[in-house]
């Protein structure tokens, strides 16, 4: 009974925080557009009971997954969503494993306090870190300034509004995710594993390819998923940092659903989107339980 | 065996010895892990580090290995000096105290996993991998991950993998320690096997003296970062050079006294009242000079009735331990020091002639002891 009521826990959150938002928006997917409030119909009457449904049911349709076919802005936008996620998470990784495995390696007593500064960033506004970004970036911004006054540059760099600054955001925003379950795999790693390595033949850097990066392979893997996942349907920094050619898909939602206000075909792409982000997320859960396995 | 020429390399100044320790020191910040230390260790020697925890028997080792570098001095490997040279260009393996399992690779490639460094071809690779796991009884396990088996079984994967390469010196530290005891001896004679076939030179440490005796050519009994003695396994029990390596190496007792010589023998004064021990050695004591007296309790003899020998006190039972193949008497003398003296339980236990608060006579030959400076 106990045990029903713990495993009842989750559930209930998964019920009313995933699962019925979802029917939500699946419902006003398979809806039409309308110049109401909301601006959809049909509505559900209750009123009308059991032949209210009926009919209430028998006026939705997929048309708007139709239309999302025949516009190929839409197939597009996934597209560069994925290209643009795939990328920064490649970035996020080249750049967050040196990181990692450099805190990794400090003394013990450094450690906190390099796990504090990554973690620093979380405790201002992502929206008031993302617009500076924008001072930094802009024309006549602080880097742009920088460099001309270094002399590395004549001309200022053009880098707001371009996909540059969006894989800059993304990449800036994201690192952490990346960092944090790399370092923890890299930290519970026993040392003496590399001197074994060495001394059964291995040279310094065969010893990290064929030891340390199997050994973070779940943290590696953990923090693409943690990195990727988000960035798919990321549309603050493309709207902020990206320029007019900056395609991604949450930036094609929010117009749908602010612009347009085309509640159904916003709520058709976010369904797809959802769709296309659920395998990455089993795959996820998949790598976590295995590590989990690994460790118990 | 009788015919075999006694293995001493130790002892023939023609020998050149495999591993040579000059004044090797290492520090850590200001702690000094190995103080000033000078050792050689021979070819197909089976090398014993014994000493309590902390004394520098792993640092010795790493040294070795080339974990760590000396702070002073130099080490040398077959007259090569090893000081610059990295782990993966010695001809060295090493078992580490924590094993050091790769958690990602099965038993099986655990093993292998030195051979694959290696030009080895996949068959051998294979026959090598296959007898190794016959050796260490692994083989149900090859496929298991090292988070899937006892601590045991672990035990047995990192002296395979450290055996499989063949190396030319072998470094075990605490290869047995988590053993049960049936399997530990046949593992020792299994290592020592190994050792006769391959003529592999091993340096082992271990925390069991009883190990230690079996398996070692030689013997050395560390405390602080110095090594206090080395010696033949006989030699270090039958005669310690100190009452700390006495002490160290199974059971003893040891009586402080003054040394007067008397002709060939040694006169102890240990306490007033009682009779001077009488000793021998060919150490030199000045007279009057503080001595330790040393004598290991399967030396001493227990009877009711004053017996007819050089050295034989009175006193009182005190404790009786009973071991089963032994006994070790607790007798207690008048002037409050105890003696132990063990008597081989030839007869039951029911029949056993001496009981606790029994009046019983210790006695022992003139030869029987050592007598130590220190
Ligand atoms: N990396 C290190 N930094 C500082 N001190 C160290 C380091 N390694 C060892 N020591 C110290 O050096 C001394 C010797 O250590 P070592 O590991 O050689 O002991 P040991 O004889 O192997 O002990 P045990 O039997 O417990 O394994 C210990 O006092 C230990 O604290
Ligand atoms: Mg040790």
């Amino acid at each position: 009974m106990r045990r029903a009521a713990l495993i009842a826990v989750p559930y209930f959150w998964l019920l009313a925080l995933f699962l019925v938002p979802f029917l939500i928006v699946m419902k006003i997917s398979l809806s039409d557009g309308a110049l109401a409030i909301p601006p959809y119909t049909p509505q559900l009457d209750i009123a009308e009971g059991w032949n209210g449904l009926k009919t209430f049911l028998s006026e939705l349709d997929f048309e708007n997954f139709v239309f999302l076919t025949t516009d190929d802005l839409y197939w597009k936008a996934y597209l560069s969503s994925f290209k643009i996620a795939l990328i920064s998470t490649s970035l996020a990784l080249l750049i967050g494993y040196p990181i990692a495995y450099s805190m990794a390696r400090a003394a013990p007593e450094w450690r906190p306090t390099l796990l504090m500064l990554i973690i620093l960033p979380f405790w201002t506004s992502f929206l008031i870190r993302v617009y500076a970004w924008m001072g930094i970036l802009a024309n006549e911004g602080l880097l742009n300034q920088f460099l001309l006054w270094t002399g590395i540059i004549s001309e200022p760099l053009t880098i707001l509004n371009t996909n540059t600054a969006v894989y800059i955001g993304i990449v800036y925003t994201y690192l952490p995710f990346m960092i944090l379950p790399i370092y923890s795999a890299l930290e519970k790693m026993d040392d003496s594993l590399l001197e074994a390595a060495e001394d059964l033949g291995c040279s310094r850097t065969s010893a990290f390819w064929l030891v340390t990066i199997p050994l973070s392979k779940t943290g590696i893997i953990a923090g693409c998923f943690l990195v990727f996942i988000p960035t798919l349907g990321e549309f603050v920094i493309p709207s902020l940092l990206g320029g007019s050619q900056t395609l991604m898909i949450g930036k094609v939602l929010w117009e749908e659903f602010f612009n347009n206000r085309d509640w159904p075909v916003a709520s058709a792409v976010a369904i797809i989107l959802l769709l296309i982000l659920i395998i990455p997320i089993i795959l996820f859960q998949r790598n976590e339980q295995k590590q989990r396995e690994m460790e118990g | 065996m009788a015919q075999q020429p006694v293995f001493a390399p130790w002892d023939d100044p023609t020998q050149t010895p495999l591993i040579t320790f000059q004044n090797v020191t290492k520090r850590f910040g200001d702690f000094v892990a190995i103080d000033d230390l000078t050792q050689h260790i021979y070819e197909r020697e089976f090398f014993a580090l014994l000493g309590p925890s902390g004394c520098g028997k792993t640092t010795m080792m790493r040294m070795l290995g080339g974990f760590e570098t000396p702070s002073e001095g130099k080490i040398s490997i077959s007259g090569r000096d090893m000081n610059k040279v990295p782990p993966n260009k010695r001809a060295v393996n090493m078992m580490f105290q924590s094993y050091a399992l790769f958690p990602h690779l099965s038993i099986y490639e655990n093993i292998a996993f030195g051979l694959r460094r290696t030009d080895m071809d996949k068959d051998a690779i294979d026959a090598r991998v296959a007898e190794m796991l016959k050796l260490t009884r692994l083989e149900k396990f090859a496929r298991r991950k090292p988070h899937q088996i006892s601590g045991g079984q672990r035990q047995r994967v990192a002296l395979a993998r450290s055996l499989a390469k063949a190396p030319k010196l072998l470094l075990l530290d605490e290869p047995l320690g988590a053993l049960d005891k049936k399997l530990r001896q046949d593992t020792q004679f299994e290592l020592m096997d190994i050792q006769e076939k391959t003529g592999t030179t091993f340096v082992i440490v271990t925390h069991d003296q009883e190990e230690a005796m079996t398996v070692a050519s030689r013997v050395a009994v560390m405390d602080e970062g110095r090594i206090i003695q080395v010696a033949t396994p006989d030699a270090i029990y039958e005669a310690p050079n100190s009452t700390y390596v006495a002490d160290f190496i199974g059971d003893v007792n040891i009586i402080e006294g003054k040394a007067t010589r008397k002709g060939d023998k040694t006169h102890i004064a240990w306490a007033e009242g009682q009779p001077d021990i009488i000793g021998s050695t060919t150490r030199d004591f000045s007279e009057g000079q503080t001595c330790h007296f040393a004598i290991r309790p399967e030396k001493v003899a227990i009877s009711p009735d004053k017996p007819d020998a050089p050295n034989a006190l009175h006193g009182k039972i005190l404790d009786i331990a009973y071991l089963g193949n032994i006994s070790t008497y607790h007798v207690e003398l008048p002037t409050g020091h105890i003696i132990k003296a063990q008597t081989a339980n030839t007869r039951r236990l029911a029949r056993r002639s001496l009981t606790w608060e029994d009046d019983v006579w210790v006695s022992f030959t003139d030869t029987a002891g050592v007598l130590l400076d220190r």
